[in-house]
């Protein structure tokens, strides 16, 4: 049975991370996103998983990967310093498909920035902050609720997929306390990565399958092969040959992006009802919803799209909810990281407006009725 | 009898590396000490980081993690987490585990978790082509050094033991079973065993340092390397360009992760 409590962001994704199947978590302290640490430090032990605090947020990313390659389920937490910090090694966990999940607890940058207030500065470096062509899942949850079992899905996606999930949560879903509702005995589906059925010398680790995502055994299973964050053939062994190049790279994005819609998640209001779509994801999609609410009361046609899955884009379905409104109205706490790719999506067959907040505040309910009502003017 | 190499090498030689390079001479010590203590290769997992000598990975026959120039240590501790019943072997070159990696070369040292830790100090980056390492020698040339370099270096056995290392020692490529012999001590201390190996690149350093040919280099290392019993018997300014080998450090300390499961216990106990 479900016991109510009020329980804050960071500690959910704790719980969830758990429930998910976690079994290795490293990291380095850095707030807001500290709490998760902690939470993993004080509860993994007595389920026998295995915590370890590293040096830097380097050796934390590199630690999670060699556990997952060795059978864990593993996941680190940080926020802006220390994420990017670690982009090396996401680039290192996509091109090696080592499933691993990067909670990142987002706080005012750029640097050291404003480390206790809230932003959601990173939704570009979340695709972009690794170098090179690779494909990537990012999720952004709105409540302490959601951000348990988005957890599970980070999990669940990475294990999936073989690929690092990146989970955004901004600070102020992490630092939130709020109803928490969960059956942490509830019957949930919990994806374990595909492991190989033939015998060790047929196994074939980065096989160009169909779907994309090859079987992978870990260590210690009798399989013994080889990782490289070099480009590689098939077999796993370093390749420079142009064609084997080619389809190793496009394999990379394609087994993310032309699975868009099992991966993509979002939440629809009123969107075919409506004539300004509020398009809103993580702690200012509920200013978004509140401010959405109070002018349907007033009769004003407002419906939201918001994306819980923040990357890959399902651009279809962007594409669809916009078509024909008067305006889309983007609002976030950074310089429209997103609204830039509703642009893109778009592509000037509907006004997209910005509603952007650099100085660590929300994104309140009035300043988007304000701008619902300035574009309807 | 099948050959060492045909047991321990996965069958996707030749190497890439240059004629008269001291990483095969590491790599077959390597190989000769598996062969001495008959592990079971699906139980031994082997990581690298980036450099000539980190390809070594590549070769052997094991589960084997190629990973980021420097982050060999980190992957290797989060493998030995998550599988503390694995043998776990780390590759790395003197510039990545001492400049890049150096940070993380500390605190494994610290953690003493127990694995084998070999470094192949070349004394120079040989894969981009001969910069100066924290471990070239002053006064030594190097592509970003042409005048010789002002960059004091580390000594890395003195660095690990003050870290905390609980086994250290230095081979070196002229004497190929000694190495051998070290790898084997080192495997069967427990704890984090790091052993130096003074080796060779007669490419990216020995040219610039008017010792290109590849003899010529073994003989350098020959004439640079001092067994410990040998150096105890001389003084400062005679052992003052000489590396001294043989195991220079043993001591009992904690193991990481056998430390973590007593935790688990006490946590589940019910004793906090
Ligand atoms: C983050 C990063 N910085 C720099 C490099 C370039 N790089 C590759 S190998 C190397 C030096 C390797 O030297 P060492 O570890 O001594 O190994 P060796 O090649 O001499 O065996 C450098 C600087 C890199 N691959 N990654
Ligand atoms: S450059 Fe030096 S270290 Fe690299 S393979 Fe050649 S000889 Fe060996």
């Amino acid at each position: 049975m479900a016991k109510v409590r009020l329980v804050q962001g960071n500690e959910a994704c704790a719980m969830g991370a758990l429930k998910a199947g976690a079994s290795f978590y490293a990291g380095y302290p850095i707030t807001p996103s500290t709490e998760i640490a902690e939470h993993m430090a004080e509860m993994m032990p007595a389920c026998g998983a295995r915590f370890i605090q590293m040096e830097d947020e380097i050796a934390s990313a590199g630690a999670i990967i060699g556990a997952s390659a060795a059978g864990a389920k593993a996941f680190t937490a940080t926020s802006g310093p220390g994420f990017s910090l670690m982009q090396e090694l996401v680039g290192y966990a996509a091109i090696t498909e080592i499933p691993v999940v990067f909670v990142d607890v987002q706080r005012m940058g750029p640097s050291t920035g404003l480390p206790t207030l809230s932003s959601q500065g990173d939704i570009q470096q979340a695709r972009w902050g690794s170098h090179g062509d690779h494909s990537i899942i990012a999720i952004a949850p709105n409540s302490v609720m959601e951000t348990y079992y988005q957890t599970i899905k980070a999990f669940n996606l990475a294990e999936k997929y073989r690929t690092p999930v990146i989970f955004l949560l901004d600070e102020e879903i992490g630092h939130l306390r709020e109803r928490f509702e969960v059956d942490e005995n509830e019957e949930i589906e919990i994806i374990n990565r595909e492991k190989p059925t033939c015998a060790p010398e047929d196994y074939v680790p980065f096989e160009n399958v169909a779907g994309g995502v090859p079987p992978m055994a870990s260590f210690g299973e009798g399989y013994r092969y080889h990782f490289t964050g070099l480009t590689h053939n098939e077999k796993g062994f370093y390749s420079s040959a142009l064609p084997v190049v080619d389809k190793f790279n496009r394999r990379l994005v394609d087994k993310i992006e032309k699975n868009v819609k099992d991966i993509f998640e979002c939440e629809e209001l009123f969107v075919d009802d409506c004539d300004v779509l509020l398009i809103a994801y993580g702690s200012v999609a509920r200013s978004a919803q509140e401010a959405m609410n109070e002018l349907r009361e007033a009769g004003v046609k407002v419906g939201l799209f918001r994306p819980i899955t923040i990357w890959p884009i399902d651009e279809e379905r962007i594409k669809a909810a916009c078509a024909g409104k008067k305006a889309v109205i983007v609002p976030e706490m950074n310089l429209g990281q997103y609204a830039r790719e509703v642009e893109r999506i778009v592509a000037g067959s509907v006004p997209v407006k910005k509603l952007c907040r650099v100085d660590s505040e929300l994104v309140i309910p009035e300043e988007i009725i304000d701008m619902v009502k300035e574009v309807l003017k | 009898m099948k050959p060492i190499y045909q047991e321990y090498f996965r069958n996707n030689l030749p190497h890439i590396w240059c004629a008269g390079c001291g990483n095969g001479i590491v790599m077959s010590a390597w190989a000769r000490a598996m062969d001495e203590l008959k592990l079971d290769k699906n139980n031994v997992i082997g990581v690298s980081g980036i450099g000539c000598s980190s390809r070594i990975t590549g070769y052997l026959d094991l589960n084997t993690l190629h990973t980021a120039h420097g982050r060999a240590l980190p992957f290797a501790q989060g493998a030995k987490m998550a599988r503390p019943d694995m043998d776990v072997f780390v590759f790395s070159g003197d510039g990545d585990c001492a400049a890049i990696g150096g940070n993380h070369f500390i605190h494994a040292c610290r953690r003493n978790m127990d694995m084998t830790l070999i470094v192949i100090n070349n004394n120079i980056y040989g894969m981009t082509g001969g910069q100066f390492s924290p471990l070239t020698p002053f006064g030594k040339k190097a592509t970003t050094a042409p005048y010789g370099s002002v960059d004091p270096s580390f000594n890395l056995c003195e660095l690990a033991i003050g870290a905390g290392a609980s086994f250290v020692a230095r081979g070196d490529i002229y004497h190929a079973k000694q190495l051998t012999d070290l790898i084997v001590a080192g495997y069967k201390h427990k704890g984090f065993s790091v052993i130096e190996v003074i080796a060779s690149c007669p490419i990216s350093y020995g040219r610039r340092n008017k010792i290109p040919n590849p003899a010529d280099m073994m003989q350098y290392v020959k004439d640079h390397t001092v067994a410990k019993a040998v150096a105890e018997k001389m003084t400062p300014e005679q052992l003052e360009d000489k590396y001294i080998t043989g195991i220079l450090h043993e001591a009992q300390g904690r193991e990481y992760t056998e430390e973590y499961a007593k935790l688990c216990e006490r946590v589940q106990g019910g004793d906090k």
